[in-house]
């Protein structure tokens, strides 16, 4: 009898970029981004669990994170392939420490208010949703298939956070008050959404993904018009952009997200249940 | 000779029809009036020389009745004498809601779920505008308990990843509806 067949194992479809020795160190980089950015993004989100000023967004919350852990199992899944050294998703997930997380820092900024929850998840959704649409595309069929699954729920976390972006931003005195404080504080963490380094350079030649930079007109043009529907300020160039997550440096609040997170893995290896 | 190997072959291999009609008996943990063939989530059943393989594909991608899916085809499986099995995960296509089964769908709005509206699949596509889709929807719900269309969307999300929350604007009943991915 074949050992117990739950826990069901995937079936791979044909893909050479995978076992692309060349390729691998910034394949794997760029899987990793793809991954920690959903991952840490979902633990963000995940907090509010229980704890949401209302039932439905308590509700919605949960599920989107759910949906980005989703994605996180698969890209880091498919980074644990592709790097070859017997690490799956949960090894990434659990035993690496900050300096080798690659989330955008956007992703690990505290939630603050609904106002700062509701941006944040908004600026990065319109990013990723246009991103995904490109990965649909990608030579990668692995790749593809990843991204033709998370752009169906990418899809909806982006029209809800446009559609609370546009209530909340056009809606009380306190609230618009607090959704433009919220862009003003996220702003200068935009820009490293769409720069580009020898890594993204490596995965775009390959064919695999687009260039970061090639997808800020079409972020511009979301987050203009939903902004001003939403009567809020569009900000200038920040003139000082904060980057660094992609490549471990990180803000302080990474680690206390890791010492929550990765604290039962840590004190009891290997543990199961 | 030949007829004894294709007996004793249909005895140890049952069919993958017959396995088919044994996945139809396996409801969906959440919303157990549809089974996992109706839901559309079963994509092949297969033999690789002695062993079973079962392509499952997951709904949504972090759902958590993946695994207790997988649980209940196995058991149903293993009950039914299948030994040698292996489920496999698929990815691609990715699951539509466009899937479920017509029948599936009555049982859905029976239940007290509305079904998923029939080609609306979003592909992704459907959301290229954020300013159209600022919680603006052509789509007309149907209250799957006194059937009024006059009914809205209270949240694009649920009870359950698969459904949004909607509210009978007649009946003033709440209600999922399944959404369309």
């Amino acid at each position: 009898m074949e050992k117990a067949a739950t826990g069901a194992i995937l079936n791979p479809v044909e893909d050479r970029f995978v076992s692309d020795d060349a390729l691998a160190p910034a394949f794997f980089e760029w899987l990793c981004r793809m991954g920690d950015s959903a991952l840490v993004l979902g633990h963000r989100v995940s907090e509010w669990c229980g704890h949401a000023p209302a039932l439905e967004e308590d509700i919605a919350m949960a599920n989107t994170a759910l949906d980005l852990i989703g994605h996180t199992q698969m890209w880091l899944g498919l980074a644990g392939e592709v790097e070859d050294k017997g690490r799956d998703a949960d090894a990434l997930a659990y035993l690496r420490d900050a300096l080798q997380f690659r989330n955008l820092l956007l992703c690990e900024l505290p939630n603050g208010d609904m106002g700062v929850t509701i941006m944040r998840q908004f600026l990065f959704d319109a990013r990723h949703y246009a991103l995904l649409m490109r990965l649909t595309g990608s030579v990668s069929p692995r790749v593809a298939e990843i991204a033709a699954k998370a752009v169906k729920e990418a899809s909806y976390h982006l029209e809800r956070s446009s559609d609370l972006v546009v209530r909340l931003g056009d809606g009380t005195d306190e609230s618009q008050r607090r959704m433009q404080a919220a862009l003003g504080q996220l702003w200068p963490y935009v820009d490293e959404m769409f720069v580009a380094d020898a890594v993204d350079e490596a995965v775009a030649k390959a064919g695999i993904a687009p260039d970061p930079s090639d997808l800020k007109a079409e972020w511009e043009e979301t987050v203009r018009s939903v902004l001003a529907e939403a009567m809020l300020d569009m900000p200038g160039p920040a003139g000082f952009a904060q980057t660094g997550g992609v490549i471990g440096r990180h803000t302080e609040h990474l680690g206390y997200i890791l010492a929550e997170m990765q604290f039962l893995q840590r004190a009891y290896p290997g543990a199961r249940w | 000779m030949v007829t004894q190997q294709n007996l004793s072959a249909s005895i140890v291999q049952p069919s993958v029809d017959i396995v088919w009609g044994w996945l139809a008996d396996v409801p969906d943990p959440e919303i157990p009036v549809v089974s996992v063939i109706e839901l559309g989530i079963v994509r092949e059943v297969r033999y690789e020389g002695e062993t079973l393989v079962v392509a499952v594909t997951p709904t949504y991608s972090g759902c958590p009745a993946t695994a207790v899916i997988d649980l209940a085809i196995e058991e149903k499986l293993r009950e039914k004498g299948i030994d040698q099995l292996r489920l496999e995960r698929r990815l691609s296509p990715p699951w539509t809601s466009d899937w479920i089964a017509r029948d599936a769908r009555e049982k859905l709005r029976a239940f007290g779920i509305a079904p998923p509206i029939d080609g609306t699949a979003a592909s992704g596509v459907m959301a290229a505008r954020a300013r159209r889709m600022s919680g603006k929807s052509n789509l007309v719900v149907e209250c799957p308990r006194c059937a009024s269309t006059n009914t809205e969307r209270v949240s694009q999300f649920g009870s359950t990843p698969c459904k949004a929350s909607w509210r009978c604007k007649d009946c003033l009943e709440p209600f999922d509806y399944f959404k369309c991915i």
